[in-house]
């Protein structure tokens, strides 16, 4: 089952074009050093190479005879070199060209290199929340689908509520008193307020499972919970836990992008995020450069782009009424 | 009735854990911000420390559930606390100039990207095997990925800054006398931008449920009884099919009103839009935290009580949930 | 009442070699092949096989309500002379539910949960003809009157109703422009038996006051044996066995129809066997070489494997599509 759901999944036009997306923009984040031309801080090119090298002359210091047949002798050899180093300084606020193929900002760094290395932590923050909000999701739904009752019941409470309590404002309030900043807190935070959609999802899905036939079967024969939850359960919702993360992680290229755009990231790292953070800071909009903000936002919507049509694609698989006909 | 306690249930406890959340979140914080604060903000007036220290409950002898008690007390008096930044204003009185622009600009927007979004939901849906529909739909998933603040940086930079059409942020010009007409004008040229960004952005996602919602629906066999029956097909695509696909759809509205909130929030803060996202920004900024607090339970309410608004409105329309079953 | 539409020789409906079927990627599957049919003015035809042998698909062809890549692809279905594989959308709206109605599989998702009863009722009647809103209730009264459902449920909404009482909601809907020919999918399903028993008796019932002709697909022989004068058995597409009912019942030719008698337990108390048949029907994508039955058939001989068998009438009004009868004549 597991093998023809991929298969669809290949099959899929839409899925196929977003697995590309993504294909792209993780061998981009990989390759990052070999890809960006210049360092993404800086905003100079320094060279330094040597020149000259001068060989002295050499010269006898010390002479000793040690015995009737031995001799030994020091020489020193002066040897002068002369570097170049040659510094160029990327110039300001460039328009693209073909040295800097998205210009530079207003602080003469190169923004395709930024790109390239933002790819990094922009992918990396989305796909590691991604993955923590999925797990905590999926152990939430299975235990509230799985034992029921009360445990459910407390679980879907707090999951309709938090649900509805808007996760922007919460995530800034968070953010703004967390005095560490960086990419660690910013996992957490975007995985601590956007776990109740994934959940819910997860969590029907577990109960209409467990109420399956093949499930209670199981139950009455007294396998153990755990074998049934991770061999019968869980392979059937496979398609679903793929779903979820795929949006979770779309939710968090999103949600880094807009904390780190408030500046309450780590801004002295490069992703999209911090550039639009300093494209914004640098007034880029009221000095027309376009160069500056409009890739980022560009990238993330091929990101989101990319994950919304696999989502598609899953959606149509496991319900063929969607199915173009 | 049952499913109205239920929902007016819901509503109180999600507003009991929003405040409680508000209360504890300051005190939870590795580090001690209170104190940062406290230290950064050399000389300033006694008072405005009184203000920080009742924010943290910083030097309060009093246990944290005697804290809890207090600031609960209160909350329901609607004491907010006072203002840091701008000492000595009570909380809500700064916060009470910038709901009614949010409220205005959001409330508006929100409701004509909803209803923008449905019905073009629904057509793409009736016709779904179309060019046009394919190319509809792609282009707002691909339009519903921008970020919202991006969207408007977007929207500035070609409509306000490059094409001087639309002012450049801001929510009125200043220089103009309150309640003329003029000054009525420039507050709608202002906001069209603002509401453009977020009608854009939000649309795509009702546009894409309410798109599966009918495509769903239309497999039913209520929709063929209805094709054979030979009823006009405006009446079939309104009241046999929309009007079924758009109770999920509400819901769901329902459901991500709080991110279409959050958007609304950022988009202020691009355009300067003097409402409540601004000034949350601002208090970020300038770690005003007891408005920051305040601002951030207003919200909460706000997205809570339009929640609860759509549950009633799926009451009204859909007999089923009116007979208390599902 | 038969025995006068038998003198005026002209079926209501004659369905003619109709091929029907849909599209997919890999081929065109024929859930109907090669099907010939006629029903009399005022006659129950019953269509029973087992599920995806086509029935459907053949209900839904004869109301052209085929879907998306389901097509007719050919064949004629002369109803009052006119054909309507061959009428445009605009002349199939005017006989549609007018001239033929259809009782829908499953009630329960044939109602549209949103709109009253008395809504969907009397929108039939106002997208047809020009008449005010209280003749429109006055008829769609009438008819719920019919099948016996009290009038302060003209307001009620489908999930208020018991299942019984949906499904006659649904026939009522069927009733209400007065067709000559109402079609009848499976509409007593998902009832218990003694339900089951009370809508058979109410269609009975109308029919005889009203005079409409019914077509009643089924995959429960059991039901059609007291109300249809004729019966068709359809398996994998193909009409395996079609005559008049009493005939078809007594003495049961294919292996099939035997099979299908099997399935059901005899009314005199004695099960003897419930076992029906073995295996599953054919994919109709790729449908066995010679007798689409006889991998299936108790009875196969060499033949069965080669060549597919036609249908061939036996005796008066008693055809039969199997080599076992081949050229046999019921003595």
């Amino acid at each position: 089952m597991l093998k023809d759901t991929f298969s669809l999944f290949i099959e899929n036009r839409k899925a196929l074009f977003g697995l590309m997306i993504l294909v792209f923009f993780s061998g981009v984040a990989i390759f990052a050093p070999l890809i960006a031309p210049y360092d993404p801080k800086t905003n100079k090119v320094d060279v330094l190479r040597i020149v000259e090298e001068e060989m002295g002359r050499t010269t006898t210091v010390e002479r000793e005879q040690i015995d009737e047949f031995t001799e030994r002798r020091v020489y020193t050899q002066s040897i002068a070199t002369t570097y170049e180093r040659v510094t160029t300084k990327l110039p300001l606020n460039a328009r693209p060209s073909r040295q800097h193929l998205l210009g530079t900002t207003k602080a003469g760094q190169d923004l395709f290199s930024q790109m390239v290395y933002g790819t990094r932590i922009t992918l990396a923050v989305g796909l590691v929340t991604g993955l923590f909000t999925t797990i905590l999701a999926l152990t939430l739904a299975l235990l509230a689908g799985y034992f029921g009752g009360v445990v459910d019941d407390i679980i879907s409470l707090f999951t309709n509520v938090f649900l509805v309590i808007p996760s922007l404002p919460l995530m800034i309030v968070i953010a703004a008193y967390i005095t560490v900043r960086g990419v660690i807190p910013i996992v957490l935070i975007l995985g601590l307020t956007s776990w109740p959609w994934s959940t819910r999802i997860l969590r029907s899905q577990v109960v209409s499972l467990r109420n399956r036939d093949f499930v209670r079967v199981s139950r009455i024969l007294g396998e153990r919970p755990l074998y049934i939850l991770f061999r019968e359960i869980l392979p059937n919702m496979i398609s679903l836990v793929m779903a979820s993360f795929f949006t979770s992680t779309m939710a968090a290229i999103m949600g880094e992008a807009t904390l780190e755009f408030l500046g309450l990231g780590n801004v002295s790292i490069v992703s999209w995020g911090t550039i639009l953070y300093w494209a914004q800071n640098s007034g880029a909009l009221l000095s027309g450069a376009w160069w500056w903000f409009l890739p980022p936002g560009i990238c993330i919507a091929l990101i989101g782009t990319s994950f919304a049509l696999m989502n598609f694609a899953i959606d149509e698989i496991s319900n063929p009424k969607l199915r173009k006909r | 009735m049952a499913y109205f306690a239920r929902k007016i249930g819901l509503l109180l406890f999600a507003l009991f854990v929003a405040v409680t959340l508000n209360f504890f979140i300051p005190r939870m914080m590795p580090g001690d911000p209170a104190q940062d604060l406290i230290d950064k903000m050399q000389g300033i007036p006694l008072e405005s420390l009184e203000a920080i220290r009742a924010a943290f409950g910083v030097d309060s002898n009093d246990p944290l559930l005697v804290q809890y008690g207090k600031y609960l007390l209160n909350l329901l008096k609607g004491d907010l606390g006072i203002s840091i930044s701008r000492f000595p204003t009570p909380v809500w009185r700064v916060l009470q100039v910038a709901i009614p622009w949010t409220v205005g600009l959001m409330g508006t927007a929100t409701i004509i990207s909803f209803f923008l979004g449905t019905l073009i939901g629904i057509g793409v849906a009736w016709k779904r095997n179309t060019k046009l529909a394919s190319f509809t739909v792609g282009l707002f998933t691909f339009v519903r990925s921008f970020p919202y603040f991006w969207l408007g940086l977007l929207l500035i930079y070609f409509l306000a800054f490059r094409l001087p059409i639309f002012p450049l942020g801001n929510a009125y010009t200043p220089q103009l006398q309150r309640g003329t007409m003029e000054f009525f004008f420039s507050v709608l040229r202002h906001a069209i931008l603002p509401a453009l960004t977020i009608v854009i952005s939000s649309m795509g996602a009702w546009i894409l449920t309410m798109r599966n919602n009918m495509i769903n629906v239309l497999a039913e066999d209520y929709i063929t009884v209805a094709e054979a029956k030979g009823l006009p097909l405006r009446r079939i695509k309104t009241l046999y099919a929309a009007k079924n696909a758009i109770l999920p759809s509400i819901t769901g509205f329902a459901m991500s009103l709080g991110f279409v909130v959050g958007g609304g929030l950022l988009t202020e803060m691009v355009f300067a839009y003097p409402g409540v996202g601004l000034m949350l920004y601002q208090a970020v900024q300038s770690k005003d935290y007891p408005l920051m607090q305040a601002i951030f339970l207003f919200i909460s309410a706000a997205v809570l009580v339009a929640n609860f608004i759509a549950d009633i409105a799926i009451l009204i329309l859909d007999p089923r949930v009116r007979d208390g079953g599902k | 009442m038969i025995e006068l539409d038998r003198l005026e020789m002209t079926p209501l409906l004659q369905c003619k070699n109709l091929v029907a079927g849909y599209r997919i990627k890999s081929g065109f599957v024929h859930a109907v092949d090669d099907v010939s049919f006629d029903l009399d003015r005022g006659g129950f035809l019953g269509i029973a096989g087992e599920s995806g042998c086509g029935k459907s698909t053949l209900a839904y062809a004869i109301m052209r309500l085929l879907k998306d890549n389901a097509t007719i692809e050919s064949g004629s279905l002369l109803f009052k002379g006119a054909d309507l594989a061959k009428l445009d959308e605009e002349q199939m709206k005017k006989i549609r539910w007018v001239d033929i109605s259809m009782a829908f599989q499953s009630a329960m998702n044939a109602l549209n949960p949103v709109l009253s009863v008395g809504e969907q009722l009397t929108d039939a009647i106002h997208a047809h003809e020009e008449a005010t809103q209280s003749d429109a209730r006055k008829r769609a009264l009438e008819v719920l009157k019919l099948v016996d459902i009290p009038k302060d449920r003209f307001n009620s909404y489908p999930h208020q109703l018991s299942g019984g009482m949906k499904q006659r909601v649904m026939i009522a809907m069927a009733l209400i422009l007065n067709p000559e020919l109402i079609i009848m999918d499976e509409p007593t399903t998902a009832l218990d038996v003694v339900v089951q028993r009370t809508i058979i008796e109410k269609i009975q019932e109308l029919r005889k006051t009203l005079g409409f002709s019914v077509i009643f697909i089924t995959h429960d022989l059991s039901l059609l044996v007291e109300i249809s004068d004729t019966l068709a058995i359809m398996y994998a597409g193909k009409i395996v066995e079609y005559g008049a009912s009493e005939s078809l019942f007594n003495r049961p030719l294919h292996p099939y129809t035997k099979g299908l008698m099997n399935s059901f337990p005899s009314l005199t108390g004695m099960i003897k066997r419930m076992g029906g048949i073995e295996g599953k029907p054919p994919d109709l994508l790729k449908p066995p070489e010679g007798c689409r039955f006889h991998p299936r058939c108790p009875q196969a001989i060499p033949i069965c494997r080669e060549s597919c068998p036609s249908l061939e009438e036996i005796a008066d009004r008693h055809s039969v599509a199997c080599f076992l009868h081949k050229g046999a004549e019921i003595l």
